[in-house]
């Protein structure tokens, strides 16, 4: 298609690393290598092995199948988070840009009340006042979603309600939830799938940050941030304990980022107006 | 033809907020509509003419409710548009619909002709899938279109046959009036004759009556048997197209008719326009300032619509032309 044409390089390398992303986290429900939480204390840190792919760790448990289960946690807490992000954040965007006034500025005030909080910090915050867990850390980051997402929203849809059809659209009798639903949504989904991939790579990017201070996913659960800490201890040892997980977060915020970038590319209304 | 005005449209008055010159200070107010007030009666069609800037599609936006006023009043048979509840008014909509000016940008560029033409049905929301089919294909039939057509995208037409699909839109639930603001300025020469007389073919025989809308005395004379001048904000004069036409009262439809090309007769050189200074004092003719006849008077009284040369002409001037 001429769409992928237009992404280019980008858009293949993030599409392929993003797939291979979510094939690592589906193939993690039927199959690891071992059990990812079994410990074998006897085989700890084991060197690289056709037995074990990539070693053990300093408990004896397999680095190949954590890092498989991890990919569920870092999926799940990706997909939900710019869930709660977009049905959040769409819903306010819009009720911001089609009522204006009043309504449309505390919800932008609300929102800059939010941004002005670092998302990690807000989202240490919360899971330190409500227990840590990977529940808590997916509200807090999804939390931190809403504004963007809502402010991209509200932007974007202005936009599409200053044109004329839309205007159209009122004249011919159409109500709000129409419009929204006929012409503003989509006519804005490319810029919201763009943002809400770049905002599924900062999603994995927290949920390694908050389980790597312990706030997030918890033992026995694989984690890549998890496992980032537990290498801590044996950096000196094993060193490759903490380079694996690390590369994990690496490529798949890297592929995440540049499919956004060559989603862009690809879906950029300016590229493809009146072609 | 009935004595009741189709469309009603007394003393509105529109103006929109300029940003803030400083923080803190007031917004500057900038007038729109000044008092417009006039009737357009079924089967009549009506044209406004004035330069950018004279308020005509605010007239446009306000005559369909799709913008309300500071004050002043619209009725479309009688019934008050701005007292109506929102439910009713939606159901009002189905006897005005609007053209706009800008093909391109009036057409979901998402969205196939079909959803496109069907949009004001969708709207009352009581039409079958089947009969939904049926009444886009008459309308796309009645403006030139193919019914097959309704399967294509806007993009696939050129910029006179979206008009056409603009204009399919707003006759598919047999309005009473379509609001037609600048409807062939943006199309070529050739093509905007074509969508002129495909407008006065359905005044005749769909029963439209158009609220034309455009800064062509031409394109104005061509469709419409009553026309009116405006002039920031204000109606300067309002009379028979033709009478006008032929001898403007009013120095500003003067220059309007000395602007439009025509091969009868030589074209006459128009007073020098300068960019418009504002108004000498408030209370002065809006127009005095660009007038080639301006006499004292006219910088400080403003003069009202009043009776010239019967036939049911107005012009707001001390020292009419005719």
């Amino acid at each position: 298609m001429s769409g992928f044409a237009r992404g280019g390089f980008s858009l293949w390398l993030g599409a392929t690393l993003a797939a291979a992303l979510l094939m690592i986290a589906a193939l993690s429900f039927v199959w690891t290598p071992y059990p990812p939480a079994a410990i074998d204390i006897p085989h700890k840190l084991a060197q690289p092995s056709l037995a074990h792919w990539f070693g053990t760790d300093s408990l004896g448990r397999d680095v190949a199948s954590q890092l498989i289960a991890g990919a569920r946690v870092s999926i799940l807490v990706g997909v939900v988070a710019v869930g709660i992000g977009l049905v959040f954040g769409v819903a306010l965007g819009l009720v911001a840009a089609f009522r204006k006034g009043v309504v449309e500025d505390s919800i932008m005030k609300a929102c800059d009340f939010v941004f002005a909080f670092p998302a990690l910090l807000s989202a240490i915050m919360l899971t330190s006042t409500f227990g840590p867990g990977v529940v808590n850390a997916i509200v807090a980051i999804g939390a931190a979603n809403v504004p963007i997402i809502a402010k991209l929203t509200r932007a974007t849809a202005n936009s599409v309600l200053a044109r004329e059809y839309a205007l159209a659209a009122r004249a011919a009798g159409r109500g709000p939830l129409a419009i929204a639903a006929d012409h503003v949504l989509p006519n804005i989904l490319p810029a919201l799938i763009v943002q809400a991939t770049i905002q599924f790579a900062i999603a994995i990017l927290a949920e390694a940050a908050l389980s790597y201070l312990g706030l997030g996913a918890q033992p026995p659960q694989p984690s890549w941030g998890r496992m980032l800490s537990d290498a801590q201890n044996v950096l000196y040892n094993a060193p490759r304990l903490a380079i694996y997980p690390g590369a994990a977060i690496a490529l798949s915020v890297l592929g995440l980022n540049l499919l956004g970038d060559g989603l862009r590319d690809a879906l950029d209304p300016r590229l493809r107006a009146r072609s | 033809m009935s004595d009741a005005p189709l469309l009603e449209v007394v003393d509105l008055v529109k103006a929109y907020r300029l940003p803030r010159p400083r923080p803190f200070a007031p917004h500057p107010l900038r007038a729109a509509l000044a008092g417009v007030s006039f009737s357009v009666f079924a089967g009549r069609s009506f044209g406004i003419v004035g330069e950018s800037g004279s308020g005509k599609s605010t007239l446009a936006r306000i005559a369909l409710a799709l913008d309300s006023p500071d004050s002043g009043l619209v009725r479309l048979e009688g019934r008050s548009l701005f007292d109506l509840s929102r439910g009713e008014l939606r159901a009002m909509r189905a006897h005005m619909q609007l053209i706009f000016q800008d093909p391109y940008g009036s057409l979901d560029p998402r969205m196939r002709v079909e959803a496109i033409v069907a949009e004001p049905l969708a709207a009352l929301g009581r039409a079958s899938r089947a009969e939904r089919r049926a009444r886009v294909a008459e309308s796309l039939e009645a403006v030139g279109l193919r019914a097959s057509d309704a399967a294509k995208y806007p993009h696939e037409f050129s910029g006179g046959q979206r008009q056409r699909v603009a204009i399919a839109r707003a006759l598919i639930t047999r309005p009473k009036l379509v609001v037609a603001d600048e409807p062939v300025s943006a199309l070529d020469v050739s093509v905007q004759a074509q969508a002129l007389n495909l407008m006065s073919d359905l005044e005749r025989e769909a029963g439209v009556t158009f609220l034309l809308i455009s800064h062509d005395l031409a394109v104005v004379a061509h469709l419409c048997e009553t026309t009116a001048g405006m002039f920031r904000g204000k109606i300067v004069e309002i009379g028979p197209t033709a009478a006008l036409f032929a001898a403007p009262a009013h120095p500003y439809a003067r220059e309007l008719v000395d602007a439009t090309p025509r091969l009868d007769r030589a074209p006459r050189s128009a007073p020098p326009t300068k960019p418009a200074p504002p108004p000498a004092s408030a209370a002065g003719c809006p127009y005095a300032p660009r007038c080639a006849w301006a006499a004292p008077r006219c910088l400080k009284e403003a003069p009202a619509l009043t009776e010239v040369a019967g036939q049911g002409r107005r012009a707001a001037c001390w020292f009419p032309l005719v």
